[in-house]
């Protein structure tokens, strides 16, 4: 029998010093995959990130680097793959920006740099993570999108065109490289208590089903089975986790 | 690069392709990769094989036009001199 895959190759999560993107590293570092902790600036928050898995006998590495340039993801990787000597076999493309405004006055800039964060750069992280993953004939892609990317929410254009953009790229690739064992799926999470939330109007919040915002935990309990070999079947779907609200 | 050669190339392409699904001795300069059936993503992937072992970078445009084993060895040893 193969061994695990988590015995073969490393996890990569991208935004994961905070958030959504804490709480996925430290439930992969519990099913045993040696996690890179990727940041952009939270350095110390991610030091955190990887000082908590090491407390409960996990490995992680702190991964700094601005993924919107051209160049870093493919840097990300070199770095994670030399320090634990194996391939990456799960990559969470996890980070993201907003840059809320109404459509007639959303600037070229915040619409630039929602997609080329949100969008470009997971394109080029997928890119890199396929290589080692269609050689090892396994791999996980699990790209965090968002419920604004299947529903409207107003002030969100540039979020909501980068996340649904997110999804078409989730599909496409995945079915361009099922037969080699790799699953793509898309998690998008609805209203999350994390801080990119706390100054965001709560007017959303009354329209979920639920009554209640969603934690990262149920969030990072998607994507560990997603990331798992229980879900080799999976592939090319969205999994909403928003307590109903695009239902 | 000046100590790669034919042979080598041929061996490691024939190798890459058998891991994709045909027997090695199915494999010759003149098998095409339709009858190989051997796909785009089969494809992608020896480029890649490529790059990493010799450094010659193979683009899709490249690869659309080789219909025969033997048209990509001639490519990447051109390519490697």
């Amino acid at each position: 029998m193969t061994e695990p895959a988590h015995t073969r190759g490393c996890a990569l999560v991208t935004g994961a010093s905070r958030g959504i993107g804490a709480a996925i590293a430290r439930a992969l570092a519990g099913d045993g995959w040696s996690v890179g902790v990727g940041y952009r600036s939270g350095r110390e928050a991610a030091e955190a990130v990887v000082a908590e898995i090491e407390a409960t006998g996990g490995r992680a590495l702190a991964l700094a680097g601005d993924i919107a340039e051209p160049g870093v993801p493919d840097a990300l990787f070199d770095a994670l793959e030399a320090h634990f000597e194996c391939p990456v076999l799960v990559l969470v493309n996890n980070a993201g920006i907003s840059r809320d405004d109404l459509t007639p006055s959303l600037g070229d800039a915040e619409w630039d740099a929602v997609i080329d964060t949100d969008l470009s750069a997971a394109f080029r992280l997928t890119r890199r993570a396929l290589r080692p993953m269609l050689r090892a004939r396994h791999g996980r892609i699990i790209n965090i999108s968002s419920v604004v990317g299947l529903r409207a929410n107003p002030g969100q254009a540039n979020y909501a065109a980068a996340k649904a953009g997110l999804i078409a790229l989730t599909k496409t690739a995945a079915v361009e490289v099922a037969r080699r064992g790799v699953t793509i799926n898309a998690v998008a999470p609805g209203w999350i208590d994390t801080e990119m939330t706390a100054g965001v109007s709560t007017e959303l919040l009354s329209a979920v089903p639920a009554r209640r915002a969603g934690t990262p935990e149920e969030v990072a309990a998607c994507v560990r089975f997603l990331a798992s070999a229980e879900a080799s079947y999976v592939t090319g779907a969205v999994l909403s986790v928003d307590g109903g609200l695009a239902a | 690069m000046a100590t790669v050669t034919t042979e080598q190339v041929q061996q490691r392409v024939v190798e890459t392709l058998a891991s994709f699904g045909p027997d090695a001795d199915q494999i010759s300069r003149e098998s095409s990769f339709e009858e190989l059936d051997i796909d785009s993503l089969d494809l992608v992937e020896l480029a890649q094989v490529v790059e990493d072992e010799y450094g010659v970078v193979l683009k899709g445009e490249d690869m659309k036009q080789l219909k025969t084993v033997g048209d990509a060895i001639d490519m990447i040893v051109s390519r490697a001199e």
